[in-house]
């Protein structure tokens, strides 16, 4: 075998502490090296041309490049190779910079390390053996978990690409909380009339499969070739001949029984429901809980009603599987409440604002809902407890967010500048009313953000008071709120009819759990983790799973939808292709070494493990093995330290080659 | 309020001025980063009180709540800010730390667990070592008339508290109309009530170094 040493000097990087030209012909002499050289920049063209033409002229059959870590260009000088006819895995890199010239400074030592570097990559790759590329098949379809605005936009992008997309939604309808707001900032537009028109499209497109009321129950598979197993819940309404008249609704004579969630339970709704009026799909849903006719049998009210036969009390949850090609978790927030805890809960609630026992003390999410045209009031500002309209409102930010006490170091984000937005709309709608917002920090970045806040102080004269505020007590009808000028550093207290709180947007509930079925890593509150915080923010860990929206950290509602189209984007990419190539470095199994223990399967992250059947002649099972599915392979190595008969090898990094670079040293 | 250093900048530089000579490291020309090399006044506190003074953000919380913030000069986040910030002596010198009742109010509600009761508690030590002129006499004549029935009697003795500290204070007639009430409803008895293992409580006085007033 004849191989070829190229050390880099990378600039001064190494060579200011490792005698290059030193390395190069001590290398030069080793048993097997054909032709040992220095130079300058080895990722640079010369360089790589020194590289192809060495490889040509002296007939080399593996190269080894010191240089700097494997990380920054290893595919650089594998991809030279290729072009001077070699393969690719005949290409090792002893890493000079990152792991010998950066962290020493005495030359001497240095460069004999160097050279014992070079050596042990020398003889690993005296033992490669060539690889090829592995190619997996492509299902050509795209799951959108989530149906809120960042789950539309991301189905609606992947659809229009020509691809298939099934969009699972957990409630009755799509919209999220886009479709709870009244109005959205900096601009002051509809927020339903935005996104209605998404919603309709969604619906009506021919490459959007749309599951409402369904959950995501387990994934399976790997990029390219997932098969996802969703949970349709039953409606108990047949869909396909609901005409959504809404007729059974209407007639339903369990009214005040539930809380209306769409509402943020500041209204009632029958059992059977639409959670709004543009609902989509306009399909009614009957709530088993409170509907009457589950509790004693009778009733049966809609059924007398509907003249197409839709209800359909006896329907039960049914199971969907579908093959995917590629997943996008869009499952948004849910909202931080100040009610007590239970003890084992990660947030603590606001004793010191009640915990929520103040009828007239609300969240974000409900004023949106008493400033909206369809909303309980009909868009007039008036409080929950009496139905006054208030004269005076205290909004109060940062209620859990940044509050390490109660569970939540990280900003919300978004909370400033809705706040602005409540106290403008509230100014607009009730002029001779004040609006004080307290905060401790204005956090306005975006584009016309900060300018939209000025407004509200300037035009609006909405009074900002710097100060977190300490306490809420309830006194003759008014609400005490206790804080603390501390810009002009004196004691204040407002006597306000109603109190706004921005708290804190956090994960929901079952995000953890969604993201063990999946099987993506999450941070400590329960939102996704990004593969890269820089330069792979949409990508998860996990191959061919993309994250977008407030599923992923506190974000607005442009920044949702920019990260819908860009995991959108990367979805279609994966797609666009008939068959996936995978780096080759995967673990094999010797199937007659096999002992059948499956600690592999146990400790493998990526859940590549599978097991196998070993027939004898007659076709009958008579051993069972591990088999490693090469398409969901990371190369970890995990399951070869793990394997007690030693059976399980990683090609490119099997044992001989390891304990021969060992004994290089 | 009281005048203060902070309230107008002339003043601020005098104070500046006469912190160079101080041997703490108080900011000389700026706000310096002194702290690095020496300890300074804020890593003191930060020792005897297990917590970082920076890891207060002046959300104001604790001034909004506090009972006693109307009787104060300067509000208790601006204490820890001026300690933050390098100005020991306007801290030192403050009403703040004498009227922090330590009722707790502000540690329990604080976003960030900052226990600034304790920090309080710091300041106030440490004013009394450095000798700093102590704005509320009575105030701290009040806690050593109260640590002295501890010291005689192992625990609270209320008619001898009131007879030292009114001998402190030669302020004979305050709040002598509660006197009956809190009589006739068994607050103010006649002799103290001893603990039994008084050498005890002796001995914790003489740990902690407390000179006997």
């Amino acid at each position: 075998m004849k191989i070829g040493v190229f050390i880099c000097h990378c600039g001064e990087n190494i060579s200011s502490t490792v005698d290059c030209p030193r390395v190069a012909e001590e290398c030069g002499s080793y048993p097997g090296v054909e032709y040992s050289v220095d130079y300058k920049y080895m990722c640079s063209d010369p360089g790589q041309n020194l590289i192809k033409d060495a490889i040509r002229e002296k007939n080399l059959d593996a190269i080894v490049v010191g240089s700097c870590s494997p990380h920054m260009h290893e595919r650089t000088f594998r991809s030279a190779a290729v072009s001077a006819g070699i393969n690719p895995f005949l290409v090792e890199i002893a890493n000079l910079r990152e792991h010998c010239s950066w962290v020493h400074d005495d030359i001497e030592a240095s460069t004999r390390k160097a050279t014992e570097l070079v050596r042990m990559a020398i003889e690993k790759v005296k033992r490669d053996k060539p690889l090829t590329k592995i190619n997996v098949p492509v299902t050509k379809r795209v799951l959108v978990i989530g149906g809120g605005i960042a789950g539309i936009q991301a189905a609606l992008d992947v659809a229009n690409a020509g691809y298939e997309v099934i969009l699972v939604e957990k409630e009755p309808s799509i919209g999220g909380h886009m479709s709870q707001l009244s109005e959205t900032f900096p601009t002051l537009d509809c927020s339903q009339c935005i996104l209605t028109p998404r919603m309709v499209e969604v619906h009506q497109h021919p490459n959007i499969k749309l599951l409402t009321y369904s959950e995501v129950v387990k994934i399976e598979g790997f990029i390219g070739n997932f098969k996802a197993t969703i949970k349709k819940k039953a409606r108990h309404i047949n869909e396909d001949l609901c005409s959504g008249c809404g007729l059974c609704i209407t007639k339903c004579p369990t009214k005040k029984k539930a809380y209306n969630s769409f509402e943020q339970d500041l209204a009632f709704r029958p059992a059977v429901y639409i959670p709004f009026p543009q609902a989509v799909p306009n399909i009614p849903v009957i709530d088993e809980t409170v509907c009457m006719y589950y509790k004693n049998g009778k009733c049966g009210m809609c059924v007398k009603v509907c003249d197409r036969q839709a209800i359909d009390f006896d329907q039960k949850d049914s199971m969907l599987v579908a093959d995917i090609g590629a997943i996008i978790v869009a499952t948004g927030y849910s909202l931080y409440t100040i009610d007590k805890k239970s003890p084992d809960s990660k947030y603590k609630g606001y004793g010191e604002y009640g915990y929520g026992k103040y009828r007239d003390v609300i969240d974000g999410l409900q004023f949106e809902r008493i400033a909206s045209a369809s909303g309980p009031t009909a868009g007039e500002i008036r409080r929950p407890s009496d139905g006054k309209v208030p004269k005076k409102i205290a909004f109060i930010q940062c209620v859990g967010s940044r509050d390490e006490s109660k569970g939540i170091s990280y900003c919300s984000k978004i909370c400033c500048m809705y706040t602005a937005k409540h106290a403008m709309l509230y100014r607009h709608k009730v002029h001779d009313g004040e609006a004080y917002i307290f905060y401790m920090d204005i956090r306005s970045g975006g584009k016309m953000y900060e300018e939209f806040v000025r407004r509200a102080i300037e035009e609006d004269k909405v009074k900002y008071i710097r100060g977190r505020v300490s306490k809420i007590y309830e006194e003759n009808g008014k609400y005490i709120v206790k804080g603390e000028d501390t810009i002009a550093g004196m004691p204040v207290e407002i006597d306000a009819d109603m109190v706004v709180l921005a708290t804190a947007m956090i994960p929901q509930d079952n995000a953890a759990i969604l993201a063990r079925t999946i099987g993506i890593p999450y941070d400590k509150y329960g939102f996704f983790n990004e593969s890269h915080p820089k330069l792979k923010p949409v990508e998860s860990t996990t191959a061919g799973v993309f994250l977008a929206g407030a599923c992923h950290s506190p974000k607005d509602i442009p920044e949702s939808v920019a990260m819908a189209s860009a995991a959108a984007c990367k979805s279609i990419i994966l797609l666009s292709a008939d068959t996936l190539e995978r780096e080759p470095v995967v673990a094999k199994v010797n199937e007659d070494l096999c002992a059948g223990c499956f600690y592999c399967q146990k400790v493998c992250p990526f859940g590549a493990v599978e097991v196998k059947d070993i027939k004898d002649i007659n076709g009958i099972v008579y051993k069972e093995v591990a088999y490693i599915n090469q398409g969901v392979c990371q190369g970890c190595g995990t399951c070869t330290a793990t394997c007690l008969s030693k059976s399980i090898e990683l090609a490119g990094f099997n044992n001989e080659e390891i304990f021969a670079e060992i004994a290089a040293l | 309020m009281s005048s203060n250093a902070l309230k107008d900048t002339k003043k601020l530089q005098v104070s500046f001025v006469s912190q160079a000579s101080d041997k703490d490291t108080c900011p000389k020309k700026n706000i310096t980063t002194d702290h690095i090399s020496k300890k300074t006044t804020a890593d003191e506190i930060s020792e005897r009180t297990f917590q970082d003074v920076s890891l207060c953000y002046q959300c104001g919380k604790c001034s909004a709540g506090c009972p006693v913030r109307y009787y104060m000069d300067i509000a208790p986040n601006k204490v820890v800010r001026l300690i933050q910030l390098g100005f020991y002596e306007d801290a030192l010198k403050s009403d703040t730390p004498w009227l922090c009742a330590g009722c707790l109010t502000c540690s329990t509600r604080c976003p960030k667990g900052f226990d600034l009761a304790k920090f309080m508690d710091a300041v106030r030590e440490i004013a009394l070592e450095r000798g700093v002129d102590v704005s509320q006499k009575n105030i701290l004549k009040f806690h050593e008339a109260f640590l002295d029935q501890i010291r005689m009697h192992g625990r609270s003795y209320e008619a001898g508290l009131v007879a030292e500290y009114k001998m402190k204070t030669l302020d004979l007639f305050q709040d002598i109309d509660s006197a009956p009430g809190m009589y006739l409803k068994g607050k103010l008895n006649i002799l103290p009530h001893n603990i039994k293992d008084r050498k005890g409580i002796k001995s914790i006085f003489k740990k902690t170094k407390l000179k006997k007033t």
